[in-house]
């Protein structure tokens, strides 16, 4: 034993009393936990399976690399038969949807031919009949915003070569009206039909003909060191997504028989979406989380997901169970005439990138977008710092240069966000409450907190006795 | 007059905190009563019985109830609130890092050798220290009211990490010198304590260095606190195991201490049979009956290090006349003075009725005054839920001070008196004029053993002299004190 370092949380007398003994203090802001949650809280402390089985799901989470290896229609991968639909979020029926996801399941209906008019499928869903609504997450998938995917859409397909499980997300459509915002004009559609006819087969070409498999994992690492963090800017990512497909989009003219006006259109459509790269970003944490999955006595949160009325987590320990809790609205900035009134509830398996510890949790390597969400240079290093109070780990492949390289805060733990009540940051895009009228701007929200005391009784009622 | 009652939500901060708040806004010019609290149960019961109406609140809301004279005196008073608890606000905020929210964060801003502290709410406590011990690093734990369960989950868990937990309940600790808690400033020397009692260790820590004065290399390296419950059958002394091994290792210390509240008989033998097989020697300390009391400790301690046992200080023995009555009245703010007190004074008084009773059937109710001898500990989980240890807030023992004393069957009034780090800066400011006035109306004799060292930051001398110009009689060994108030009362028998 020598003369320790002494960390105080408790009465200041006795911090006091410390350092006037000439010793270093360290000195915890402890405030009382959300209310009722004492004894959950020290039930799941004193597990004996949780600090191994955090670790454990850490290690496994850290230990994933995703890679892009093929793209190819939801009804080839995922099995996905017409009348099926996916949404972002935990489970919802038609009669609870919000505007933006039922906007993106009639513009859907429409995309597979089930109706002409998408004003014609609201009773199509009313009817419920030869339609199915399932979570995205319920089938290794995530979606953005609406997240409706559909059998003919095609999908990116990553995968942990470690073990072969592999993860499916859409392709990006870009900013603006767009399906995934709810929207479903006749532009919308006609550009989702070109994404199917000409985008999917040439990425797929492209993916097919690259020797060497895009690794989705290593371009996060880069980007998060040229100011992206990879939910609301993927401006870096998506430029080298491009650097490592375009050649072989290009040869792709010889080998695949492909145009040349395709593989330019699409060369100007990925480049000039500074969005096109979230929809890897997403599959490769929501890969990343689902290794962290059904580890006993794991307080770890392996996805975070809404659906435009629902916010809903999955935690380790506690498996395909979903603690839910009304979505609330951004707050932020917003385009055109938009106000607060016009921007429905959080919306978007999007918040994946949050619970892999990027996007709102890494603000502080993307100075360049603080105003866009609403804040400050000083407000993005402050969220990152906060968000290492709620997490396990730092993630040693993603660094943030601004923060002396320190990891990404990574894992969030259900009993520190209880503890702390400092909720999970995440960055957003904001779609109109009303059916068909796609983005109105963007913003910092939280979940709701009470989800957290749910998931923690959970955790707390699976203890061995 | 004026009530002002508003709800802070959002607000917290300790309730030693409040206390100095409360102290600070009830000294403001205007302010008849005032209570500045978080919204707990127990604080909503006070404030009602202050006569404050409280809104619809939740334990996390901070409370500020004034009442006034005079409305003009609200903003005045309102911002000797704010000022008292602005400096809170300063220590968290003055730097641009915010600090640590958790044990776990502030664990990893500091370096290997960092050491855990907890003072929270015993319902938060726990979580807490796992975050220390899953570190892999040792916890002093202070809070009272944790859950046994939770100890020994708490202290197993640390076993399998060869990490410490000192407590829960534990009330002092010195490593390296360094005092955490209720700690006593002592001469550094070679001797290795593991206390199972918070204030027995302050005792030993006390009459120790008073010997230590004139006797060379007598000091004390470590004291490692292990909670007052860890000799216990359910705990089964798991802590204080690792801190033998500890000190056992440690090349620096040439004796080791063992000092106990009465601990559970098989426990008692199994420690006994463990410590032979160390390889430093052991002097055991466990409190009972017939065992030998702290003092006498001290004093084979000495012995073994080949010094003489001094003569125990007194002072103000002149200020004792008889005992105004038949019955002997203890009030203590340290559980294992009481005890102790309680083991001495059976012998000679009979059976003595407490709030934490030498056996079930001697258990005092509620009022802690009956017609009988009676010993109170101050500092017992019933009595601090809510409220700062009266070695911080003595406001109830005053209390009781005075009603015992207007109680003509009270022969002697025996108090303690503990200084050191983490104690009020100067008690005896506030034990002194309870103890003058309970002797104004008849010479009832006050006997005080007061527990601190010249090295103390209140100074043993100050407050000793303090005590005795207000009529007390004042011992350092608190078996002797205990003694003077037998025989004080064995002498109105007679």
């Amino acid at each position: 034993m020598s003369q320790p370092t002494v960390v105080t949380v408790g009465a200041d007398m006795f911090a006091d009393a410390v350092a006037g003994q000439a010793v270093d203090v360290e000195r915890v802001d402890w405030r009382p936990p959300m209310p009722g949650t004492e004894s959950d809280l020290a039930t799941v402390a004193t597990d004996a399976r949780r600090p191994e089985a955090n670790r454990r799901a850490v290690e496994a989470m850290l230990g994933v690399t995703a890679h892009l290896v093929d793209v190819a229609p939801a009804s080839e991968v995922l099995g996905l038969e017409k009348g099926q639909f996916l949404h972002a979020g935990p489970p919802i029926t038609w009669d609870r949807a919000s505007g933006p996801l039922r906007g993106a399941l009639m513009g859907g209906a429409a995309l597979e031919g089930l109706v002409d008019d998408p004003e014609d499928a609201v009773a199509l869903f009313e009817s419920g009949s030869s339609v199915t609504l399932e979570p995205c997450h319920h089938r290794s998938a995530v979606g953005p915003m609406a997240g409706v995917v559909t059998p003919s859409m095609w999908m990116w397909v990553l995968e942990d070569r470690a073990t072969g499980r592999r993860t499916y997300c859409s392709l990006n459509e870009g900013l603006g009206k767009v399906l995934r915002y709810g929207a479903y004009s006749p532009e919308v559609l006609t550009r989702l039909r070109w994404m199917g006819d000409v985008l999917g087969p040439l990425l797929q070409a492209a993916v097919r003909g690259t020797d060497e498999a895009t690794d989705v994992t290593g371009i996060l690492t880069q980007m998060l060191q040229m100011g992206d963090e990879a939910h609301n800017r993927n401006r870096a990512g998506t430029l080298m997504l491009l650097r490592d497909l375009s050649p072989a989009m290009v040869a792709s003219l010889e080998t695949g028989g492909f145009a040349g006006k395709d593989v330019a259109d699409a060369l100007r459509f990925v480049g000039g979406n500074d969005h096109f790269f979230l929809n890897l970003a997403m599959p490769a944490c929501k890969l990343a989380l689902d290794a962290g999955r059904d580890v006993p006595g794991s307080t770890m949160v392996v996805a975070m997901a809404r659906n435009g009325t629902d916010f809903g987590i999955q935690v380790s320990g506690t498996g395909d169970e979903w603690f839910t809790g009304p979505a609330q609205v951004a707050e932020g900035l917003f385009l055109g005439d938009y106000g607060p009134d016009d921007a429905n509830p959080d919306i978007g398996d999007s918040a994946i990138t949050e619970t892999a510890g990027i996007g709102g949790f890494a603000m502080a390597t993307a100075p360049a977008i603080v105003r866009l969400v609403g804040g400050s240079v000083p407000d993005a290093l402050a969220t990152t710092r906060r968000m290492h109070e709620i997490t396990l780990a730092e993630n040693p492949r993603w660094s943030v240069p601004v923060l002396e390289f320190q990891g990404t805060p990574t894992g969030i733990d259900v009993t520190k966000v209880c503890r702390t009540g400092i909720l999970p940051q995440i960055n957003t895009g904001m779609a109109g409450a009303v059916a068909g009228v796609g983005q109105v701007g963007a913003g910092l929200v939280t979940p709701p907190a009470e989800i957290f005391p749910k998931a923690l009784a959970a955790l707390a009622a699976r203890v061995p006795t | 007059m004026k009530d002002h009652v508003e709800l802070r939500s959002g607000a917290y901060a300790d309730s030693v905190t409040l206390l100095q708040v409360s102290r600070a806004v009830q000294a403001s010019p205007g302010v008849v009563a005032a209570q500045v609290a978080m919204a707990t149960g127990l604080n909503l019961e006070v404030l009602e019985g202050m006569g404050f109406e409280v809104p619809a609140s939740s334990p996390n809301d901070m409370v500020v109830a004034l009442r006034l004279d005079d409305d003009a005196d609200l903003a005045a008073a309102l911002g000797v609130v704010d000022a008292a608890l602005a400096p809170v606000r300063q220590a968290a905020g003055d730097t641009t890092v915010a600090p640590p929210r958790t044990t776990a964060s502030a664990l990893r801003r500091t370096g290997v050798d960092a050491l855990a502290l907890v003072s929270v709410p015993g319902a938060s406590a726990t979580v807490e220290a796992m975050d220390a011990l899953e570190a892999g690093r040792d916890v002093m734990v202070f809070s009272d009211n944790v859950p046994l369960a939770e100890e020994v989950a708490l202290k197993q868990y640390a076993a399998s990490r060869g990490a410490l937990v000192m407590g829960p309940d534990c009330g002092t600790a010195v490593v390296d010198g360094v005092g955490l808690g209720f700690a006593n400033a002592v001469r550094p020397g070679r001797i290795g304590i593991v206390a199972a009692s918070g204030t027995g260790c302050q005792q030993l820590l006390a009459l120790l260095h008073h010997a230590g004065a004139s006797a060379d290399g007598v000091g004390v390296r470590h004291a490692l606190g292990v909670g007052g419950r860890d000799l216990s059958a359910a705990v089964g002394g798991l802590a204080t195991r690792e801190a033998l091994r500890r000190l056992d290792a440690d090349p620096d210390v040439d004796l080791v201490v063992v000092v106990s509240k009465p601990p559970a008989e098989e426990v008692a033998e199994a420690l006994t049979r463990d410590t032979q097989a160390l390889g430093t020697p052991v002097e055991l300390g466990l409190l009972g009956r017939g065992q030998r009391d702290l003092s006498a400790v001290a004093e084979a301690v000495l012995l073994r290090l080949g010094h003489e046992a001094p003569e125990w200080p007194v002072h103000g023995a002149d200020n004792t006349g008889p005992a105004t009555g038949p019955l002997l009245r203890g009030l203590f703010v340290g559980g294992t003075l009481c005890d102790e007190s309680m083991l001495l004074a059976t012998e000679a008084l009979g059976p003595i009725r407490s709030n934490i009773p030498l056996s079930d059937d001697l258990a005092l109710g509620d009022e802690l005054m009956v017609d009988d001898h009676t010993m109170v500990d101050f500092g017992d989980d019933a009595l601090t839920q809510g409220r700062a240890h009266p070695m911080i807030d003595p406001t109830l023992r005053n209390e009781q001070l005075a009603r015992a004393a207007a109680d003509p069957a009270t022969g002697v009034i025996l108090l303690d008196l503990v200084l050191g780090h983490g104690a009020e800066p100067d008690p005896a400011a506030l034990l002194a004029p309870a103890i003058a006035a309970a002797r104004r109306d008849r010479p009832v004799p006050v006997v005080v053993s007061l527990v601190g060292t010249d090295l103390d930051p209140q100074g043993l001398d100050a407050q000793r002299d303090a005590l005795v110009a207000a009529g007390a009689e004042v011992h350092l060994s608190n078996a002797s004190a205990t003694r003077r108030a037998v025989q004080l009362i064995e002498g109105a028998a007679r």
